[in-house]
């Protein structure tokens, strides 16, 4: 009977997801025109409910600070307080709102994760075309170099770098861009191969077009495509591998919110069967779900597959 | 000819019609085309691109391609209502009874297999033969289809064998359970032309041995008309008309069919011979080169001049592209020179100035490749002119409507599109106007019409023949077809193993004495003819012989 309860709860849930990704996409048909509009018109259900939780993510993280009863850091109560009408989610191990926390947590986790992503896609990518286009001991060079950054393991690297250079955001962020920038290296590189091969690259060559006009006009937006998909799987895992460090304790550090300290720091409360401290643990994993809806809908676009 | 309309009826497909999905809604791709076939006879389905022949050859399979449906008529093969019958009755038709040739027989054998394997992959599983049986078979077919070492090709991989070879494989392949009914499609289109007369004349005896009817695809008008005892003639999914050979080639009655017979004949004035002592536009002095170790061209010479049209023919590998490379400066030469109005260029296009690039241009075969998919036309054509005439803002946007005026394309429908969205003449046509964007001296053409239909062709020959009047330009044409030689050219340059083999202006080539390779590419080109193969393969036979 209680199986088929949750099974029942279950079925909700996943209908109800539907139900707000159809009209969350019918939402975004009615106030879009155009190409952009035909193409949504066509999105599946799932990367309507992705775009959604993405979308109230964002929202979430920029308004944090109206959104959230309570701040940040301030300690309001007793410790490990249950939940309740003024502390919607109860309260964590120093006492401090846990509501108010994993909303700030929204902004900088994901806000750090997107600058991350960022700053591998620039360089990875920028580095990726250079080394197709120019070929030769250029790409040699760059390419062994990230081959060997590639062969150690991305997390105990990280780690190793972390605790040379010492723990603060910035240097966080730049150790996690340079491990993942040789992951978009080697996409970008792989697929300006194929790009560079086509007869318009040639004739933009013979025209005495510049390097530089050459891969920004001719050849970076035939890769777009791939490299939009690659950078909504690169955000997931940048996300992932920050909240993995906090949780280590060599990510974001106290007192700012993260998910992933904030798993560490309640982690105590598991053993009593309450599930608060896994709630940050469940924001990772939906929107790292709901990244993915989107992203195997713009792969499926770029692919070309139509069935 | 044979007298097929006496005959039973094999194949009736009575007012078909087939959709196409796209951009979410249904449009038809054939409507309702009536068809039928008798045993033993060979329909020739002439049209061209996109007007359906692929599609209705396939359905006369009961099969259509993904994305497609048949949403009316009736096919009907020998008492089989092929769309009632159940997938497995079908599958069971398939490859035993109606069989299928493709155009890339490179693309459509399994290169991890030996032929003979792929052979008997069909008899055996349609429990015709065993496989002994089959391998026996095999080894036969191939000696009829006048492969060379029947006895042993069978066990070379499909690599291992030339593109003739190859489609004659596949065509014994497909013959392997003698099938009633067998439909090529475009079967020689990728052949050089003295490969596919081979390939022809196999087809036509084994179709022939076998009595065997056939659907034969194809656009090229010459040719069907040596294989087909009837031709039905398509138009975007219409019938155009149908008769027998004979009589559609001499008095075709609908006025598309007319224009496709009269595109071979367009052929522009010839110019006067240039006055001695004029210094050549393009000059290629001595030329060797190649890749590697390897010397694709040896000790090439030839002079192309102002408002004049050189052709460069040869089949594939002849070392025609590379000589266009050499001259553009991305392969330099090992010896020899290119001169440009009596100066030495720099071998490396990388060397060379601005103006000196802005001199030579070139279009490309395949406008799909050639022009970069997500610039819209306005950068497309506009980037040349604004990197070498230093144009921008109004003065760039007036220049690339003319340019597009110049084109016979619509400025203001076209000059925000993307390259999708044109068709495959309107692409080329842009190749064109990007190469005119730059002011140049001299046009090198790369087989600029080897992939449009004939009628698209001719379009893109006339228009490349008027601006060479208004722009005093020099071509040099690479082509493998010499009907665009004959319609273009004023000079021809033949090419063999990377060697000039003939060289003179065109009314001279196309008069005898010939040197041996020039007369066999000469008279490989199909005539309008029927009875032109048959004539040819006896003369070639009494040769032989003699």
């Amino acid at each position: 009977m209680a199986l088929l309860l949750t099974l029942l709860k279950v079925a909700i849930a996943i209908a109800i997801a539907m139900a707000s990704g159809w009209l969350f996409r019918a939402a975004l048909v009615a106030i879009t025109r155009g190409e952009t509009r035909k193409m949504l018109r066509t999105a599946p259900v799932s990367a309507g409910f992705g775009m959604l939780v993405v979308f109230v993510y964002v929202f979430v993280a920029v308004f944090a600070h109206v959104i959230a009863p309570f701040s940040e850091r301030e300690i309001v109560g007793a410790q490990f307080l249950p939940w309740d009408s003024t502390h919607l989610l109860g309260t964590d191990n120093l006492g401090r709102d846990m509501f108010s926390r994993l909303i700030y947590a929204a902004r900088n986790t994901v806000g750090i994760a997107f600058a991350t992503t960022a700053l591998a896609f620039i360089a990875g990518s920028f580095l990726g075309l250079l080394a197709a286009t120019v070929g030769g001991w250029l790409d040699q060079v760059l390419s062994r170099v990230v081959d060997v950054l590639m062969a150690i393991p991305a997390l105990v690297f990280a780690l190793l770098l972390l605790t040379i250079f010492g723990t603060s955001v910035v240097k966080m962020v730049i150790v996690i861009a340079t491990i993942d920038a040789t992951r978009v290296f080697r996409l970008a590189r792989s697929v300006a191969m194929n790009i560079v091969v086509m007869d318009y690259i040639e004739a933009a060559k013979l025209r005495g077009e510049g390097l530089f006009r050459l891969i920004i006009r001719e050849i970076l937006p035939n890769a777009m495509a791939p490299l939009v998909a690659e950078f909504g799987l690169r955000f997931c895992f940048v996300f992932l591998m920050i909240s993995a460090l906090s949780f280590l304790g060599l990510g974001i550090q106290p007192p700012t919110a993260d998910w992933g300290s904030m798993v560490r720091d309640n982690a105590s409360l598991i053993t009593f069967g309450n599930i608060t401290p896994l709630l940050p643990a469940g924001a990772i994993a939906l929107l790292t779900v709901a990244v993915n809806f989107v992203v195997d809908w713009s792969l499926h676009r770029a692919s070309g597959l139509k069935e | 000819m044979k007298d097929t309309a006496a005959k039973p009826v094999l194949l009736t497909m009575r007012d078909v019609r087939i959709d196409g999905h796209s951009e979410e809604v249904w449009s038809p791709i054939i409507k309702g085309v009536d068809l039928t076939l008798h045993k033993g006879e060979v329909l020739g389905l002439i049209g061209e691109s996109g007007a359906g022949k692929s599609t209705l050859g396939l359905a006369a399979m009961g099969f259509v391609r993904d994305g497609c449906r048949i949403s009316g008529g009736t096919i009907d093969f020998d008492g089989i209502d092929l769309l009632a019958a159940s997938d497995a009755k079908k599958r069971g038709l398939r490859g035993k009874r109606i069989a299928y040739v493709a155009q890339s027989a490179a693309a459509s054998f399994n290169p991890a297999h030996k032929l003979i394997d792929q052979y008997s992959e069909t008899p055996v599983q349609h429990g015709v033969m065993s496989e002994q049986e089959a391998h026996r078979d095999a080894v036969e077919l191939y000696r009829r289809m006048q492969l060379p070492n029947p006895d042993e090709i069978g066990f070379r991989y499909p690599h291992q064998v030339s593109g003739g070879q190859l489609q004659r494989a596949m065509t014994a392949m497909a013959m392997a359970c003698r099938p009633d009914l067998i439909i090529f499609d475009e079967p020689t289109t990728a052949l050089d032309v003295t490969t596919q007369i081979e390939v022809l004349s196999a087809i036509r005896n084994i179709v022939a041995r076998f009595d065997t009817a056939a659907i034969y695809i194809t656009h090229d008008l010459a040719v069907v008309a040596q294989m087909a005892d009837r031709i039905k003639v398509l138009l975007r999914g219409n019938e155009v008309e149908e008769a027998d050979t004979r009589t559609m080639l001499s008095a075709p009655k609908e006025d598309y069919t007319k224009s496709l017979w009269a595109v071979r004949s367009y052929a522009r004035p010839t110019q006067p011979p240039v006055r001695k002592g004029t210094v050549p536009v393009v000059a290629v002095k001595g030329v060797t080169a190649g890749y590697g170790q390897v010397d694709i061209l040896k000790n090439i010479n030839f002079d192309i001049h102002k408002r004049r049209t050189v052709a460069v023919v040869g089949e594939s590998g002849s070392g025609k592209s590379t000589a266009a490379r050499v001259i553009t400066g991305l392969l330099p030469p090992r010896q020899g020179q290119v001169l440009f109005n009596g100066k030495t260029l720099p071998p490396d296009y990388r060397k060379r100035n601005r103006d000196q690039l802005r001199q030579a241009q070139m279009i490309y075969q395949m406008a799909d490749t050639a022009l970069n998919p997500k610039l819209r036309l306005r950068e497309l054509i506009g980037r040349p002119a604004q990197m070498y005439l230093g144009l921008n803002g109004k003065a760039l946007n007036e220049r690339v409507r003319a340019l597009l005026d110049l084109i016979e394309l619509e400025p203001d429908t076209y000059i925000d599109r993307l390259p999708s969205e044109l068709s495959g003449g309107q692409k080329q046509r842009i190749g064109i106007a990007r190469a005119l964007a730059a002011e140049p001296q001299f046009i090198i053409c790369d087989e600029v019409t080897s992939a449009l239909d004939q009628l698209v062709a001719e379009g893109i020959l006339k228009l490349l023949d008027r601006l060479q009047g208004e722009f005093d330009l020099a071509y040099m044409f690479i082509t493998h077809d010499l009907a665009t030689v004959r319609a273009i050219a004023d000079e021809v340059v033949v090419m063999q193993n990377g060697r000039v083999v003939e060289q003179g202006p065109k009314d001279q080539m196309f008069q005898p004495p010939h040197d041996p390779y020039t007369e066999l590419l000469l008279s490989s080109v199909p005539e309008m003819d029927p009875d032109w193969l048959t004539r040819l393969l006896e003369e070639r036979a009494a040769k032989a012989a003699g």
